[in-house]
């Protein structure tokens, strides 16, 4: 099949059609409310269910109830809305359903504005919601790379009963690029018939509770949960090396619009005979530690580069995978400022 | 020998001991959504969506599939739910806090929509799990933990009558206000609830049936005179009956 040409809000929209995600709730914010408009229009063509809600709280909870039928559901936002659906997360992590989030991070605090940044790296892998939970988390870093991640979300979800969430900007839910939905795997639902809510014919009834009263289950269920991150950790790591060699002196990390910013500044470097690589976290969590660290022990690497559209989250994680091996320096636009190239450029000198 | 049987527990209950305290109404008012389910044959199809507050644990006494929902959201949840398995019955049981405070955005919005699920809505005019504070139904003048001084409309604002809110919207099927004090209501409330569930199998429009209900623990009474503040103090404020049926086509 040929590319066809797609905003990045629409092609997440028909992306979670193909992974056979029809039940979508969602209340409008900029900039992502093109997802609701396009959904609006295409799921009653393959007779989904199509929910504007009145307010994220609200579809948050709906996703809930819809996943606890065995569907796959799923919702999208920016960052207040996050907020606000950050208490589902917490509940939906505890229940162990399957469910997808997709945050077209614009800038904050608070209102902030509509422009991309990626402000909300805590809140995607610390936990927005309250309680020892994880969302696995993955960060694209162009259109197409969205919808492969958006139809892995869904798959992903299914396979660890947890919520996951698609970290994308202002940026990518905006932009148009050819997307190519052939070479992407459809992803198959698998039977959930053992745990879902559907009436209690032939069988005991079953229970989607987050309450343990009781100290001991409590502790049991928290421990369920973190032998299943752990499976994650073991599994689902995901990272991309671009120009990283023996001979790389200068290493940048960064995720999503902003690696792809340093991407444009690597090939630059490189025509200047400068040796600088790019290492691209795309599962922000389970984080890519250990490739990481694996590159901070090679004798060549001098220093690191963090560049986020942010005043430095991503870091803390680029710390825990360095130490003390290597310096490590750290570029970052905010309030809907996109780094560019010449800029990050401009930092590489200063280290080289 | 089953022709001596005149009295059992409904299938769609279980026979667990409830955690309710004595005198309180939450056992009448499970009974009856449980015989209703059984007159109607639903058990298989029914899930239910419980509520944060005393109740949370009704899936203890419920024989069917059930969810148990964030304070508050039952409403959404069953909205999400009901959407995704039309065929289903769907019912959420929610008390004055969960539903009249906290979760009066989702039950509004799934009412207005026309949500087609039932919900059981208890009122006992005080926060009973937390431990008997003020709700958004206690009554003027009402001591509560938090209203230590008896609610002050001045700065509480009177009670909310949850019946007449939702019966301004135009879209909800049914909407009723029963009590259980007496053997009398019992009876009428059992006819409401029955009413709500078959309007839903019927495919109708949202339907919400409000229970007064007691809570002597934290009313400080004994349960004779919990049913009698009912009568003397709640129907006056709350009165009972329909104020929402189902146009005829």
């Amino acid at each position: 099949m040929s590319k066809i040409l797609l905003k990045g809000c629409e092609a997440i929209g028909e992306a979670a059609v193909r992974a056979g995600a029809i039940h979508y709730f969602a209340y409008p914010i900029t900039p992502q409310t093109e997802v609701a408009e396009y959904l609006a229009r295409r799921l009653p063509e393959v007779g989904g269910v199509f929910l504007q809600a009145e307010s994220e709280v609200a579809a948050s909870n709906m996703i809930f109830g819809a996943a606890s039928a065995g569907v796959r559901a799923f919702t999208t936002s920016s960052s207040p809305g996050i907020s606000l659906m950050s208490e589902a997360m917490s509940y939906i992590a505890a229940a162990e359903l399957p469910a997808v989030f997709v945050n077209i991070v614009r800038n904050g605090p608070g209102l902030g504005g509509i422009l991309p940044s990626q402000g909300d790296y805590f809140q995607a892998t610390r936990g927005g919601g309250h309680g020892d939970y994880r969302l696995l988390v993955l960060a694209p870093s162009s259109v197409q790379e969205t919808v492969e991640h958006v139809m892995l979300a869904f798959e992903l979800a299914d396979k660890y009963r947890n919520p996951v969430m698609v970290l994308g900007d202002g940026l990518i839910g905006q932009m148009m690029e050819p997307v190519d939905f052939s070479s992407v795997p459809t992803p198959h639902p698998p039977d959930k018939s053992s745990w879902t809510t559907t009436g209690c014919k032939g069988r005991k009834p079953h229970l989607i509770k987050t309450l343990f009263l009781d100290p001991q289950q409590s502790e049991e269920h928290n421990q369920k949960l973190a032998a299943k991150y752990d499976e994650m950790r073991k599994n689902e790591v995901r990272f991309e090396k671009y120009n990283i060699d023996s001979a790389c002196e200068v290493v940048i990390v960064a995720f999503g619009t902003a690696a792809r910013v340093c991407k444009t500044a690597v090939d630059e470097l490189k025509r200047n005979g400068l040796h600088v690589g790019l290492f691209r976290p795309i599962s922000l969590f389970p984080y890519p530690y250990e490739p990481l660290h694996q590159i901070s022990k090679t004798g060549a690497v001098r220093a690191f580069l963090v560049v986020e559209m942010n005043t430095g989250q991503m870091i803390d994680d680029v710390r825990l995978a360095v130490a003390d091996r290597k310096p490590i320096a750290f570029y970052g636009r905010q309030g809907g400022m996109v780094p560019s190239p010449e800029e990050v450029i401009g930092e590489i000198h200063k280290l080289i | 020998m089953a022709s001596n049987l005149i009295f059992q527990c409904p299938e769609s209950m279980t026979d667990a001991i409830t955690h309710y305290c004595p005198g309180c109404t939450h056992g009448i008012i499970h009974r009856l959504v449980a015989e209703t389910i059984d007159e109607l044959g639903l058990r298989e199809r029914t899930v239910g969506v419980a509520p944060v507050g005393c109740s949370v644990m009704a899936y203890n006494y419920f024989n069917c599939d059930f969810l148990e929902a964030a304070h508050g959201r039952a409403p959404a949840f069953a909205t999400g739910l009901k959407r995704a398995r039309p065929d289903l019955i769907v019912f959420t049981y929610q008390g004055d806090g969960d539903l009249a405070s906290i979760g009066t955005a989702e039950i509004i919005h799934a009412a207005n929509r026309g949500e087609k699920f039932t919900t059981i809505f208890v009122n006992n005019a005080i926060y009973g799990m937390t431990g008997g504070q003020m709700a958004p139904t206690t009554l003027p003048g009402q001591v509560t933990t938090t209203s230590p001084f008896g609610r002050d409309v001045n700065t509480a604002g009177y009670p909310i009558r949850v019946r007449e809110l939702l019966s301004a919207l135009q879209t909800p099927a049914y909407i009723a206000r029963v009590a259980v004090h007496t053997p009398r209501h019992v009876i009428e409330a059992k006819k409401a609830v029955r009413k709500a569930f078959q309007y839903q199998v019927q495919g109708r429009c949202f339907s919400l049936v409000e229970v007064l209900s007691t809570c002597p623990t934290n009313w400080g009474m004994t349960p004779i005179e919990a049913t009698q503040w009912v009568q003397d103090n709640m129907v006056p404020y709350f009165p009972l009956g329909e104020l929402k049926v189902p146009e005829e086509n």
